[in-house]
């Protein structure tokens, strides 16, 4: 079944599309700071400083939909443990800012994190060894959740485990993740998890200048991860990995290693979901396991359904527009938002499978296609 | 009532008589036999006496070792002094006669009867002080072996194992005597072995040693270890002490596989509740219901909503029913918001299994959601009916609950129920017709449609039951659901689809894992090691351990 009308060959990287994709990075990473440091809070466009890391988030909520749609809307995956991959890249940078606290903890103590003088461990454990750095810090952000992806997507895609059969194991390997950080004796901080960061790379956290440059962080990666995925998936793989995501037996039998193709999309996915979450942590402030949950795993899947799967651009609409409905409605009326949230479900799967970015993109090929202008019209 | 003490008496007097009236040579012959009545009558009534006029005595030490004889000579009658003068109860009257006040009359202690012609205020309270009341506690301790109430008697023999001593010995052989209750005597013989064990000649310790290796009580355990390890043991006991330890681990191993097996089974059987219904809509749909795990709360719910209308509106006697109603109820209730939910939004997505879990993943959300707004967040409680309290104690500290037992047999009611409506009812006949080659049961004029919503309602009831039996040994919640969604999503991966066997074996080996796990590595350790066991198992078997052979296995992905 076709999804989306996929933009081919040289209009992928038009002048036309690069336009479009300057302006809405020049958007981001001008305008929304421009107007953030200099309007006056009392005007109409004014936008408070908390603004900021609430972008912030959503923007790496977006680079994790972009993720998803990546391996689901282009490969065929569904993931259902996108969220751990994120989890674990937010583990690795909540590490390092944890090192970063140094005696400024509340017990003071110069070489373990507060809870694990809570838990009266005598020394770091092994694996946190290196997280004084922040280079390591950050290898560790693509290596953790790529490897993970590689070993787990070598034992899933050798043997063929496909559709919905990947779907649960990969619940199943998020939920495990998640009982595991739930436990104290992990050594990562249990099911607190790890807050009251201080610094990152000697910014206190809480400065807005340290905030908006994690935003304007978050621009940049996301730009480049959308730029990445619109590389991959116009180029010679992609179209095997369309292919394979509506027919993979006949791919196989043509020749094409699925595996390979399968794993390498997965891996990417999983390490830009690692570097979301790593951006996510430092502009919320905490990591916990929680984040491990299968409900948000699937959560992200909304999201891209919303944008419109299939379409880069829909998964971050999709994210920009699911979150900030979330944030608004559990504010104005809790007890509304699951209703409204399981309704996306169903009204995306049943009414409007192709999104919001598909339901346009549709519409203006059934204008091009059209024979005469009368006769567009008329259809309209 | 006859006291038994005065049959002891009357040798004793009739011995003094002989004193008095014989030559000396007799008065030889009357101290050999008093020794030997003595030895042979438990209960010295005399020396009872002198006792408890000795607690009279003014000087303390005097009191302390009159109570601590008392303690030991195994008299039932101690029990009442002690406690009378712990309580400060007890008297003494001018004539050096002791007294136990007992709030409007005053009795004595040797006979048990009334008397009437000394009043209470006459007489001097007997004092005690901190250091005598520990001793009385002591003292009681070992009286309790003799105290009239059974229960009593049964706590005393068990807690004398916790201080194995040789007067313990003394005091316990005296109890085996006089006990006549054999559940009793066994506890009381297992402790007498215990503190021969520790005490006693080196025969007695071999066979103390044989006696206790046939028993899995951890205290014993810990006490042969303690023999085995001390240095001055002879090295017979301690070989006995080995074997009996082996003797004991052997049976507590035994006992352990047991209590492991049942909870395992029963942890299973709940598992395949929660699962037989996804089974089937999985297996004939091949639709992933993400909204299961809510057929199972609603199903839970109610059963609440049954309980609290027959305890508005019913009488108090029928409250034991509700259960029976609530499961049909709940049935009924789960397979129609099954049908409802099939006919409005899962026949548009077949074919399509990914867009079937998102949208049924968003059914979920309103269904938890919209019960939360009606009962709210917090926990109902839903009681088990009186004929599922209760359990079996068996030994090792093992307990059988029934409520668990009641949810193994209803589960394999359900499932040899299910298995018969597939394979001797029409409808079951055109389910499978529909699971194996869909197209070709169209062609041969069943109606597809009707088979699958019919289909769904039945996957949806059965979870309703499965909510019904939730209820039972948990909390009901609107996050029930959740709880058990992966889990039971597991089983159905593991067992194949579309196969009630797999399904069967798939629940009970699950949770009999689970729970050989859970003593190793602890229950969330253990769940994470089986999850990542059926991640790896899902490698090399990726359609289950019963997969359907043949083009639908194909089809199936």
């Amino acid at each position: 079944m076709v999804l989306a009308y996929h933009p081919v060959g040289r209009t992928l990287w038009s002048p036309g599309f690069w336009a479009a994709f300057l302006g809405c990075g020049l958007l981001l990473a001008a305008a929304i700071p421009a107007i953030n440091l200099w309007m006056p809070p009392n005007s109409a466009v004014a936008l408070p400083d908390y603004v900021i890391p609430l972008l912030g988030k959503y923007l790496c909520y977006a680079l994790l939909a972009l993720s998803l749609d990546l391996i689901w809307g282009y490969a065929g995956i569904l993931s259902l443990g996108q969220g751990a991959f994120f989890a674990l890249g937010g583990y690795c940078m909540g590490m390092y800012l944890m090192r970063q606290i140094g005696t400024r903890g509340v017990y003071g103590n110069p070489l373990l994190p507060d809870f694990m003088v809570f838990l009266t461990w005598q020394k770091l454990p092994w694996f946190w060894w290196g997280f004084d750095h922040f280079a390591w810090a950050a290898a560790m952000v693509i290596l953790v959740p790529g490897l993970l992806a590689l070993v787990f997507g070598w034992l899933a895609f050798r043997s063929r485990v496909t559709g919905v059969y990947l779907s649960i194991i990969t619940q199943a390997m998020t939920y495990a993740l998640m009982l595991a950080f739930f436990r104290n004796d992990m050594g990562f901080g249990g099911n607190n998890g790890m807050t009251d960061y201080k610094d990152i790379l000697g910014w206190d956290v809480h400065q807005p200048v340290t905030r908006l440059s994690l935003y304007l962080a978050a621009v940049a990666a996301l730009g480049l991860g959308y730029l990445l995925c619109r590389y991959i998936t116009s180029s010679k793989l992609g179209r095997v990995l369309l292919a394979l995501r509506d027919a993979e037996s006949r791919v196989r039998f043509l020749g094409y290693s699925v595996t390979n193709a399968k794993l390498f999309v997965f891996t990417v996915s999983a390490v830009l979901a690692g570097v979301a979450g790593a951006l996510y942590v430092p502009q919320v402030g905490i990591i916990n396991p929680s984040e491990f949950s299968p409900g948000n795993s699937i959560e992200i899947a909304i999201w891209v359904s919303v944008g419109g799967r299939g379409t880069l651009s829909g998964a971050i609409v999709g994210a920009l527009l699911v979150n900030a409905a979330k944030t608004w409605l559990t504010g104005a009326a809790p007890e509304t938002w699951l209703f409204v949230l399981g309704a996306m479900f169903v009204a995306t799967t049943l009414v409007f499978p192709r999104g919001i970015v598909g339901l346009l993109r549709q519409a203006r090929w059934t204008r091009l296609r059209a024979p005469a202008p009368v006769a567009a019209g008329e259809q309209a | 009532m006859p006291n038994p003490a005065n049959l002891s008496l009357s040798p004793r007097k009739w011995a003094e008589r002989e004193i008095g009236w014989v030559q000396v040579h007799l008065a030889w012959l009357a101290v050999i036999s008093l020794i030997l009545l003595a030895a042979v009558f438990p209960a010295r009534a005399d020396e009872f006496a002198t006792l408890v006029s000795a607690l009279g005595a003014d000087s303390f030490v005097e009191k302390a070792q009159a109570i601590t004889a008392l303690g030991k000579l195994g008299d039932g009658r101690a029990v009442a002094v002690l406690t009378a003068l712990n309580d400060g109860r007890l008297l003494k009257a001018p004539d050096g006669r002791v007294m136990v006040s007992d709030a409007t009359k005053l009795i004595d202690p040797l006979t048990g009867a009334d008397v009437p012609e000394l009043k209470a205020d006459a007489l001097d309270r007997i004092r005690v002080n901190n250091r005598l009341r520990g001793i009385i506690e002591g003292a009681l301790g070992g009286l309790t072996l003799f105290s009239a109430d059974p229960a009593a008697r049964l706590g005393a023999a068990r807690d004398a194992l916790r201080y194995p001593s040789a007067d313990e010995a003394a005091l316990l052989e005296k109890a085996i005597a006089a006990e006549k209750d054999s559940e009793i005597r066994a506890a009381m013989e297992q402790s007498l072995a215990a503190a021969r064990l520790v005490s006693g000649a080196k025969r007695e310790r071999l066979a103390a040693a044989r006696t206790l290796g046939t028993t899995t009580d951890p205290q014993i355990k810990n006490l042969l270890a303690e023999v085995r390890a001390a240095p001055d043991t002879d090295p017979e006991v301690r070989q006995a002490a080995d074997t009996a330890l082996a003797s004991i681990n052997n049976r507590l191993w035994l006992v352990g596989l047991a209590a492991n097996l049942f909870q395992g089974i029963s942890l299973g059987s709940i598992l395949l509740l929660a699962a037989i219904g996804l089974a089937i809509t999985f297996g004939v749909m091949g639709v992933i219901n993400m909204a299961h795990g809510e057929m199972i709360m609603l199903g839970a719910y109610a059963a609440y909503v049954c309980q609290q209308f027959f305890r508005a509106f019913l009488p108090p006697g029928w409250i034991d029913a509700y259960l029976v109603v609530a499961v049909p109820v709940a049935f009924l209730f789960a397979a129609t918001v099954g049908v409802v939910l099939e006919r409005s939004v899962i026949r548009f997505l077949y074919g399509r299994p990914l867009e079937t879990l998102l949208a049924t993943w968003g059914v979920s959300l309103i269904l938890q959601q919209a019960v939360r707004s009606i009962f709210g967040s917090p926990n109902k409680e839903v009681s088990n009916p009186s004929w599922m309290t209760g359990g079996f104690d068996l030994i090792g500290g093992f307990t059988i609950t029934r409520n668990r037992i009641v949810i193994i047999l209803f589960c394999f009611v359900v499932l040899g129920v299910l298995a018969l409506i597939l394979n001797r009812t029409r409808f079951g006949l055109q389910m499978r017709a529909v699971t194996q080659n869909r197209p070709m049961a169209s062609v041969m004029g069943i109606r597809t449609a009707r088979v699958d919503a019919l289909t769904f309602g039945l996957g949806s009831g059965i979870a309703g039951m499965a909510g019904v039996a939730l209820s039972q040994v948990g909390n009901v919640s609107p996050n029930l659901g959740t709880i058990y969604i992966v889990d039971s999503f597991l089983v159905v991966v593991f067992g194949g689809v579309g196969n009630l066997m797999g399904t069967l074996v798939g629940a009970l080996s699950l949770g009999i894992v689970n729970k050989f796990l859970e003593p190793v590595a602890g229950a969330i350790l253990g769940k994470i090691v089986v999850l990542v066991a059926i991640i790896l198992f899902i490698q090399g078997r990726p359609r289950g351990l019963f997969a359907l052979r043949g083009r639908t296995a194909e089809a199936g992905g």
